[in-house]
């Protein structure tokens, strides 16, 4: 049962990625990639990680498409503004992604799968655990996250005026 | 609290590794194949998400909360990549009335 569920969700998951990066309407390309994001919270909240699915669903497939969409539409793009690529390069770009997939999976080849027998404690993706692990080992890099967050509103802020 | 996920027990490791690498390629396949500046921004994006769900999916298996942590921050540094990556395409647009990179040659150094 529940690896039908997991190949249900990996499926969606690979379906639009694939729409995504394949589709000429760059609109519908990431309407596709939204439901990407949404089948990886999915995966997270079955892996018992609560707290990042939620998370991905606010910062992923809320705050970062918004902006996404809201740029591809404030641009109005035509259909003829993306220029064909020729069919070598094209052909040489999905020969050596090809050639990377292989080569991640043969590096995970020899992983020793006792390590992982799956029997761990799997409490720790829970919103309680992982905010008391959040501010008290890892309080620095949370509040030099927020300077980055700012630093980044700034810099889109400066970097999208119009005399400048 | 504290008991183990049944899912956790039925799906093996690999499935998401397979499904996090064929992800992170399809990512890279983008960056490589299409012209809209937009759209290989939007692939770097499913390549730190595969990322996030290979370190997720480890940390879960081995029942250790800070890979999750890294997750989070690598949220968070990607949220501010977007901001600023959407802000550079929009004032090139407005130069250029264009978001095909292939025209993005002004950038050179």
């Amino acid at each position: 049962m529940e690896q039908i569920i997991f190949f249900f969700v990996a499926f969606l998951a690979l379906a639009s990625g694939f729409y995504f990066v394949f589709a000429r309407n760059a609109i519908y390309a990431i309407l596709s990639l939204i439901v990407t994001f949404f089948s990886i919270a999915a995966l997270y909240i079955l892996l018992n990680a609560q707290f990042l699915g939620i998370v991905q669903i606010i910062v992923y497939a809320g705050a970062i498409m918004v902006l996404f969409l809201y740029i591809l539409m404030m641009l109005n793009l035509n259909k003829e503004d993306e220029s064909r690529k020729k069919n070598l390069p094209k052909f040489i770009g999905v020969f050596s992604a090809g050639l990377l997939l292989v080569g991640i999976l043969g590096a995970f080849k020899g992983l020793n799968q006792k390590t992982f027998a799956g029997n761990a404690d799997s409490s720790v993706g829970l919103t309680k655990n992982l905010g008391r692990l959040l501010f008290n080992e890892y309080v620095l890099p949370f509040e030099l996250a927020s300077i980055l967050i700012l630093a980044g509103i700034v810099g889109a802020v400066l970097i999208g005026k119009k005399d400048l | 609290m504290g008991e183990v996920n049944t899912f956790i027990q039925a799906v093996p490791l690999e499935y998401f590794i397979i499904l996090s690498s064929v992800l992170f390629s399809l990512g890279v396949m983008g960056v490589l194949i299409r012209k809209n500046a937009i759209i290989i921004l939007g692939c770097v994006e499913l390549m730190l998400n595969s990322v996030n769900l290979l370190l997720a999916a480890f940390s879960s298996y081995k029942g250790d909360g800070n890979g999750q942590i890294l997750v989070f921050f690598i949220m968070v540094v990607a949220a501010a990549e977007v901001a600023v990556g959407l802000a550079i395409i929009a004032m090139l647009y407005r130069n250029t009335k264009s978001v095909d990179i292939s025209i993005f040659n002004k950038l050179r150094g």
